[in-house]
């Protein structure tokens, strides 16, 4: 993917928290793109460092973490070379982040009017009256209704899925280039999710934006992504369209995972867990960090770790398999006939 | 909220009744006879029982103390023992100047504690955090007279910057209001600190920030507001330590305040005074705490206030 139809470009980030344990590697090298007006789906298991790649981003990392290295390239500028004042000026104006927790993401001490508001008068120098009267006009387009109430009310006097309309709309209101979104729907319940959802489809079409979609479920991916990254223990291991990602799954972890993770647009067979766990960052492993889970391990696999290669039509895998270094069963190369029935 | 206040003043009826009883009790359970201080050691039994029948003090106790308590509702608390005056004539002066020693101290103490507490937990663990928070320690566990004598000698007798007793000029202030403020400024930055520290972490700190609000806005704005729910409580409770506090300060350094009055007439043995100055001291405390609380829900949108 050339630079110029990319809107973000993360190449070889690396964040860390240095706790008392040691330094626990969150992300470690990851590397993805985020093509213009599309939306990038990030899946993996809990704790594979989806949110702390979304929050270094956008530089929200604080003490003891820290991004010690990479790039990230949004519209061509390296975000980790601008200055503070510099960032300021890009959050929640050309890009935005919905969090994880709608419950708590709110400042129980000010009004909702209070807070959307807060970004125009930050990024376009709106007073009290201009700003009401877009926040107004936000809260209409996220779907709340009489939104000219909502202005005056606090977080608690708002449900869940209300809370986390009024975030997308509090993240939009400065029209970002691009929307963060992590899990924006996992605390919600599900005919509140398919909204939200839809509200954010509807939303980019309308604005144009580019989205990073942060999620466990494949149903989320498969109705809203365009391309998918999938990640484990902080590194990308599987970069794909959207199809080729459900019909051709290559990575061992890929294809465990889509037989182990939800989906809610679809039934199931029953889901089967991937054997063993995510390892701890005190016993990393040195090579493929999922080779003691892996099926078709290899000594090369748990003693090199593979790099994150194109293996064409612009997909990448981090592993073994697809290099001319494998030398395993060759025959591991194709998985799960039934999956290209499916997707 | 004006429901909410009302409801909180006659919530005040129980506590305003316990108050007037303990203290009313503490005069008629302590070991000796009222009659028999005024009269004197050498008084005859007629003339104690004399002043016993004008005091009304041979009537079932219920009966005397509805009278002390309509009494003291007009602001009659009696006649001193010692001086034979109104005790109220006695206590206003000196009440004025405890009022002021306490406000100008809970000043200092909320402005050293809430600054001191915000620089430590914005950097926490820094050199600049462990150094505020060893001198809250040590003026937490610094005894009040004892502060207050090593500021005197310092400041009033090797120095000569402040004179060493009394109450009224700018200077005399200085040194009483440091004395009692300390130990609260010490409990406030403590407070304020793990507040802060509390709510830097919350996930709606994290939201302004994305949203590209500066680092100190996001401080003095997003944070404090809800940083400072626990520690107005803490402030209320305070002012009690305070008030207990002006005791020993008045008497370090010689101030004519209701504490002062309250040691002195304890020796004297002066009751209808030590009655009415517990009696103002615990009226002001509960009237501080009821500020408090109101201020707590006026910060605290998510308290039911029906
Ligand atoms: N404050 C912190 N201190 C130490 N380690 C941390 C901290 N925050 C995150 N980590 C580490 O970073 C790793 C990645 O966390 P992250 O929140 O990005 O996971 P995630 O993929 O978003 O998981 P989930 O699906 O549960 O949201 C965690 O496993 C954790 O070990
Ligand atoms: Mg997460």
């Amino acid at each position: 993917m050339s630079t110029n139809e990319s809107i973000l470009e993360v190449t070889d980030l690396r964040t860390s928290f240095f706790t008392e344990g040691g330094e626990v590697k969150a992300v470690d090298g990851v590397t993805f793109d985020v093509p213009a007006g599309k939306t990038l789906g990030i899946v993996g298991e809990s704790g594979s460092g989806k949110s702390i790649t979304a929050m270094s981003i956008l530089q929200l990392i604080s003490h003891p973490g820290k991004i010690k290295g990479g790039e990230i390239k949004f519209r061509g500028k390296n975000l980790l070379d601008l200055s503070e004042k510099e960032m300021r000026k890009i959050r929640g104006n050309q890009i935005s982040m919905i969090f994880q927790e709608p419950m708590t993401s709110l400042n129980p001490t000010y009004t909702v009017g209070q807070q959307i508001r807060e970004s125009y008068k930050i990024h376009q120098g709106l007073g009290k009256k201009e700003g009401s009267k877009r926040a107004i006009e936000m809260l209409k387009l996220v779907g709340i209704p009489s939104p000219e109430k909502r202005l005056d009310q606090y977080p608690f006097e708002l449900s869940g899925g209300m809370r986390q309309r009024v975030m997308i709309a509090m993240a939009l209101a400065c029209k970002p280039d691009l929307l963060i979104a992590d899990e924006p729907t996992t605390a919600l319940d599900v005919t509140i999710q398919a909204q939200i959802l839809e509200l954010i489809k509807e939303l980019q079409d309308e604005l144009g934006m580019s989205v990073v979609m942060i999620t466990h479920d494949l149903g989320v991916v498969a109705e809203t992504c365009d391309y998918v990254a999938v990640m484990y223990c902080g590194k990308v291991v599987e970069y794909a369209d959207v199809r080729t990602l459900f019909k051709n799954p290559r990575h061992p972890y890929t294809v465990g995972l889509l037989k182990s993770l939800p989906r809610s647009d679809r039934d199931q067979e029953e889901l089967t867990p991937i054997k063993g766990t995510v390892p701890s960052p005190d016993e990393m492993p040195v090579g493929c960090r999922f080779a003691p889970r892996c099926p078709f391990a290899t000594n090369l696999c748990h003693e090199k770790l593979p790099s994150l290669d194109d293996v064409g039509d612009g997909e990448q895998i981090r592993c073994w398999i697809y290099t001319d270094e494998w030398n395993g069963d060759p025959g591991v190369k194709v998985y799960e006939p039934e999956r290209t029935t499916e997707g | 909220m004006t429901t909410y206040i009302i409801r909180r003043l006659f919530q005040l009826i129980p506590v305003l009744f316990g108050v007037t009883l303990l203290v009313f009790l503490l005069m008629h359970l302590t070991p000796g006879n009222p009659a028999q201080l005024i009269a004197g050691e050498t008084a005859s039994q007629s003339t104690i029982e004399r002043i016993e029948v004008s005091m009304g003090l041979n009537d079932p106790l219920p009966v005397q103390y509805v009278n002390f308590v309509t009494d003291v509702a007009q602001l009659d608390f009696g006649y001193s023992y010692r001086n034979n005056t109104p005790v109220f004539e006695e206590i206003k002066p000196r009440f004025w100047i405890t009022m002021e020693l306490a406000i100008y101290s809970t000043i200092l103490s909320i402005f050293i504690g809430l600054i001191a507490g915000i620089v430590s937990a914005v950097r926490q663990y820094s050199v600049r955090d462990v150094t505020i928070m060893i001198i809250a320690l040590f003026g937490m566990s610094m005894p009040n007279f004892w502060l207050g004598l090593m500021l005197m000698n310092w400041f009033s007798i090797q120095l000569g910057w402040f004179p060493p007793t009394g109450w009224g000029s700018a200077g005399q202030v200085v040194l009483p209001v440091i004395t009692l403020g300390t130990a609260g400024a010490a409990v406030i930055a403590r407070m304020t600190r793990s507040s802060m520290l509390d709510v830097i972490s919350q996930d709606y700190i994290r939201t302004a920030r994305a949203k590209g609000v500066h680092e100190q806005i996001v401080i003095y704005r997003h944070a404090l507001k809800n940083a400072l729910i626990p520690v107005v409580t803490v402030v209320g409770l305070q002012f009690g330590t305070l008030l207990a506090g002006t005791v020993l300060t008045e008497t370090v350094f010689s101030i004519n305040g209701l504490g002062r009055l309250v040691i002195d007439s304890i020796m004297a043995r002066d009751f209808p005074v030590v009655q009415a100055c517990i009696l103002i001291i615990s009226v002001i405390f509960v009237v501080v705490n009821l500020i408090v609380d109101i201020s707590y829900t006026l910060l605290n949108k998510r308290i039911d206030m029906d």
